[in-house]
């Protein structure tokens, strides 16, 4: 069986769903950071895959996923110092404890 | 024939390092399986003739980002409290399976205009000219620098000593 454009389409969901669930079950903030990567990558691949199989000269799909990690390497940066200054000033970065800003 | 063979292994690999990011109990052995998946979704890159972008992935997401994870992690001590679900955990679950069985559904219901030409090798000449040419993406191109200054900017306000 050849390789086409849907398993490449259903494994990008498959690691989509694994970050869905890391990112709403997870307690550790840093995992939680860890699973948007895993959503973004799965991402990226399915706008490779449809840059290679639907529109192979124009590699328009190779351009948002270059883009997408550019946003990608600006969130984690972003992220991680909020997450380090969370855990200076309350020693903890379980996403259930962090409150202060809940009604 | 070989394209097939390294698909699969790429697939089965990066789906078995993603599922232990979310399952394991150790965040560092989660943040080096979240590595090994980085580096699979390059391959899977490779398998689609995307030879530049296989590289930025190595370059940025291997090189970079796992190593900005890895120290965060040293930094915060979390790793004797492990990475617990909190009480979410079953919804959580079953939106994900939900979110899934829907999007497959979609995917292959779809009629996708698959054209059997052969992709473009190598992309990067092809890349920079769709980036950087005559009705391209030059305006992306500019704003980008200008998000990730601000991100920098950000990062070294937020995590400053007081």
């Amino acid at each position: 069986m050849s390789i086409g454009l849907e398993h490449y389409l259903i494994l990008s969901a498959i690691l989509f769903s694994i970050g869905l669930y890391g990112a709403l079950a997870k307690r550790n903030a840093i995992v939680i950071l860890m699973s948007i990567e895993l959503m973004l990558n799965g991402v990226n691949i399915a706008m490779v895959a449809f840059s290679r199989y639907i529109v192979p000269l124009l590699l328009t799909g190779q351009v948002f996923a270059i883009f997408i990690m550019v946003v990608a390497a600006a969130e984690v940066a972003v992220g991680l110092a909020i997450i380090i200054a969370i855990y200076r000033s309350r020693e903890t970065i379980d996403a259930t404890e962090v409150n202060l800003m809940k009604w | 024939m070989g394209l097939e063979i390294a698909f699969w292994i790429l697939a089965i690999i990066g789906v078995v390092a993603a599922l232990a990011v979310v399952l394991l109990r150790d965040i560092f052995r989660a943040a080096l399986s979240l590595v090994l998946c980085f580096l699979t979704v390059a391959g899977i890159y490779v398998t689609l003739s995307a030879d530049f972008l296989a590289a930025v992935q190595v370059l940025i997401y291997v090189g970079a980002i796992s190593v900005l994870i890895i120290l965060a992690i040293m930094l915060t001590r979390e790793v004797q409290r492990g990475s617990p679900a909190n009480r979410l955990r079953i919804p959580a679950f079953v939106v994900a399976v939900l979110f899934f069985g829907a999007v497959v559904f979609a995917m292959v219901n779809t009629p996708w205009q698959v054209v059997d030409t052969p992709p473009l090798e190598p992309t990067t000449s092809a890349l920079a000219i769709k980036l950087f040419g005559e009705g391209g993406f030059i305006l992306p191109v500019e704003i980008a620098p200008v998000l990730l200054l601000a991100a920098i900017l950000g990062a070294i306000v937020l995590v400053r000593e007081k």
